[in-house]
């Protein structure tokens, strides 16, 4: 169990034909039905077949879980759903670009945390940077509290991207 | 016979008239509108519910020259979806629905919700503003999709006159397979007025449709479902509306099960007529108006075995009090359905008939038998629970009981095969306690959503399907009022349905519920200003009869059904009369009230009071 109330974070990767509104529908669905999104990425990933990968991250009991899942396999344009938190470790990434206005210390100070987070640095100007930082979602978000407390910033996430880990493939089109 | 009398008059439309040229042997190119009816001719569709606007204008012209599609008028959007709704679950088929853009598809919403809720497969077909205004709020426009998303099972806009002909088809395959549903396309009129190409007599394969829910049981799971089923002593089947959609042969099959168990067999609002009523095995419908025998047994049960049904709210009750100590065994079609309400010890997800079918042959390879003597305990149990007589009222004086004028009606007309239909409210649950239904597909109730003013187009719709059949709406004078206007439909078409109004003069459930949990403060729930129902059938050229005593209702209810065309019978029944038994909101099987005394001793907890 993951929070108190008994729900869980799992991340739903979902395969879908990219067609007008299938991402309409996959919000209609969670807003709906009252479930969580705690983020959202979509993009094409084959296009000869013109399929595009939702990756969603959400919480609920495991019930709420399974009706997700249920529900969301029940829409036209989607090919299959794969519940990466069931399946195991599920190696999840996320990009986040942060701009940060400041001098003095605290901007060395930034850049400073930026090299030991690996952060990589995009734009420059006399009193700000912008980083672009990789991992996964606690990583980011710590590099970004770090940031808050040095200065003035912005900042554009990506959401969580995920894939299973090893030699099979977990989502494919029908 | 209006489109004959219509081509009769036509004069001169050879400005439109256009041979259809012939691209190769065995591609056509025809008009958008032209592919659209000939992808209906090709899904076997004899039948249009509709309503002509701007946007459809171009279907209804290539309608007019059509001879195999009849189109049956209707006077508001919302009727003609559930005309469509009458005429699918009563033949099985597909219902297909014509109307134009804007208005015209915002009226069918309500239609397209009660049968995405009811699992009722229909096609609507909305006409659309050209691509190139589509987003510039132009005239009659309406995001149709975006409106319709969460109505539908699925829907289309179509841009691509090339992707047309699959399109439509595939929105007849998604309706009636797997759970049925309504889906929806929306056509913009530069696609219907435009030329494409139109493929004859092709098939996509099965395999390569890119929807294919699965109906097919796992055999590993059956054979562990029958192996519960011997070890049980108390058990209980519970069959809803899977039974009906799947087909007769699920019906058919259902009959087997329950001759070769000997099990007790309930049957939700949905479900009637799955099994036959006068089966002795059948112990009523379940739910918050469902017999005494049934809930308790449902309650008491040491497995259910759910055919199709989807423990709904009106059938549980309070959740955590639901059948606290079965063994759960859920077969249903849409995965979706299990462990939504109720967690549920085995799940198997098929077509109803297939899983029965497999079923009854795992009984028979297993040697089942019933566990005879604690069976009999078990009915002698249920047999004490039936003599209570839960449906008992009592007739005497001067006014007629509603629950009397059902089931003299269900007297009357035994043998004559009679579809039902009704409206929603205490009207609805009588008709439900009190007509007996012998065959599935007899009875069309707005069961989900709830939708005052079903009862009116749905019989319409069966009467369309079924024109030598004996089709009756069984009303309540408030929801006849919502839908009315499509009694110049009947008239039109001369469609000789029966309509049986159980006039309470008063929204009669509201009213229970306001008596129920709100001090008997009858908020805006009494019908004023109700029309004379006599004088308003003659207006529509119809027979307008009227009872008012006991001793008036069989003459009335003759004389119904020997008048050859549409009839409205105003029953004037007892006013305060509610609707019992009820298991009150929020409360659990065996917390049910009988009868007024009852819900005196029993008032309903807080928790259920913010419950519908």
């Amino acid at each position: 169990m993951d929070n108190a109330d008994g729900s869980e974070r799992h991340i739903i990767s979902v395969l879908v034909d990219n067609e007008p509104g299938v991402l309409a529908r996959v919000i209609g669905l969670f807003s709906g039905r009252g479930y969580n999104i705690e983020s959202l990425t979509v993009a094409e990933v084959e296009g000869k077949m013109g399929l595009s990968r939702i990756s969603i991250v959400t919480s609920g009991t495991p019930m709420v879980i399974e009706q997700i899942k249920a529900q969301l396999a029940r829409l036209v344009p989607i090919h299959s759903v794969c519940d990466l938190t069931e399946m195991g470790i599920a190696i999840e990434r996320e990009l986040a670009l942060i701009k940060i206005i400041n001098d003095g210390y605290n901007r060395i100070e930034a850049l400073r945390i930026a090299d030991t987070f690996r952060a990589r640095t995009l734009d420059s100007t006399l009193n700000s940077f912008v980083f672009e930082i990789t991992g996964n979602s606690s990583k980011v978000a710590a590099f970004i509290d770090l940031m808050q407390s040095l200065g003035e910033v912005e900042i554009a996430r990506t959401g969580v991207s995920a894939i299973s880990r090893g030699n099979t493939i977990q989502l494919s089109a029908r | 016979m209006q489109k004959e009398f219509g081509k009769q008059t036509m004069k001169n439309s050879s400005t439109t008239e256009k041979k259809s040229a012939r691209v190769t042997d065995d591609i056509l190119l025809l008009s958008g509108a032209e592919i659209l009816l000939k992808v209906l001719e090709d899904e076997g569709v004899e039948i249009i519910f509709g309503y002509p606007g701007g946007a459809v204008l171009p279907i209804y012209d290539a309608l007019f020259k059509n001879n195999k599609i009849r189109h049956i008028l209707v006077r508001h959007e919302q009727a003609a979806v559930h005309a469509a709704e009458g005429y699918a679950r009563s033949t099985g088929k597909v219902g297909v629905v014509l109307v134009t853009s804007g208005p015209g598809a915002t009226n069918a919403v309500t239609g397209l919700t009660d049968a995405l809720m009811d699992s009722v497969p229909v096609v609507c077909l909305t006409g659309q503003v050209p691509t190139h205004l589509i987003g510039n709020d132009a005239f009659q426009e309406a995001d149709t999709t975006g409106i319709t998303r969460a109505c539908t099972k699925h829907n289309y806009l179509i841009k691509d006159g090339e992707k047309l002909q699959h399109s439509v088809a595939e929105a007849f395959h998604v309706a009636r397979s797997g759970r049925p549903g309504p889906v929806l396309i929306d056509l913009p009129k530069d696609l219907l007025m435009g030329e494409f190409k139109y493929i004859p007599n092709r098939i996509i394969e099965p395999a390569k449709r890119r929807y294919q829910p699965k109906v097919n049981p796992d055999d590993r799971l059956i054979a562990k479902a029958v192996s519960l089923m011997k070890k049980s002593t108390k058990p209980i089947i519970y069959g809803g509306g899977g039974l009906i959609n799947s087909g007769p042969r699920a019906s058919e099959l259902l009959q087997e099960l329950v001759e070769f168990s000997g099990w007790p067999t309930t049957l939700t609002l949905m479900g009637l007529g799955a099994l036959p009523a006068s089966d002795k095995h059948f112990i009523g419908m379940l739910g918050m108006h469902g017999t005494y025998e049934a809930n308790l047994a449902m309650h008491e049960c040491d497995l259910m075995l759910n055919l199709g049904a989807r423990f709904d709210d009106r059938v549980t009750g309070r959740i955590s009090g639901f059948s606290p100590g079965s063994c759960k065994i859920h077969v249903d079609i849409d995965p979706s359905s299990i462990n939504k309400n109720v967690h549920v010890d085995l799940s198997i997800v098929g077509d109803a008939a297939i899983v029965l079918e497999k079923i009854i042959a795992e009984m028979k390879k297993q040697g089942f038998k019933s566990q005879s003597t604690s069976l009999k305990g078990w009915w002698s149990k249920i047999n004490a629970w039936q003599a209570k007589k839960c449906l008992e009222f009592d007739q005497s004086g001067e006014v007629i009981k509603p629950q009397q004028a059902i089931k003299r009606l269900c007297e009357l007309t035994r043998g004559l095969d009679p579809y039902v239909t009704t409206e929603v409210g205490q009207h609805q649950m009588w008709a439900a306690q009190y007509f007996d239904f012998e065959l599935p597909n007899r009875w069309m109730t707005s069961g989900g959503l709830g939708t005052m003013g079903y009862g009116l187009p749905a019989a319409l719709g069966v009467q369309v399907a079924k024109p030598d059949s004996l089709v009756i709406d069984i009303s309540g004078e408030a929801s006849f009022m919502m839908n009315m206007q499509e009694l110049s439909t009947l008239s039109q078409y001369n469609l000789p349905v029966k309509i049986f109004i159980i006039n309470n003069e008063w929204m009669g459930m509201v009213r229970q519920w306001q008596e129920l949990i709100h001090g008997g403060r009858y908020s805006e729930s009494y019908s004023a200003s109700l029309p004379d129902f006599v004088k308003l059938a003659e207006t529509f050229n119809m027979t307008g009869l009227v009872a008012h005593k006991p001793d008036d209702l069989d003459d009335v209810i003759s004389k119904m059904l020997e008048v050859p065309g549409p009839v409205i019978a105003d029953i004037r029944v007892a006013k305060e009369e509610n609707c019992f038994p009820m298991i009150p909101s929020g409360a659990a099987h065996n917390e049910m009230i009988l009868g007024p005394a009852d819900q005196i001793k029993k008032p309903v907890s807080e928790e259920g009071m913010v419950l519908v």
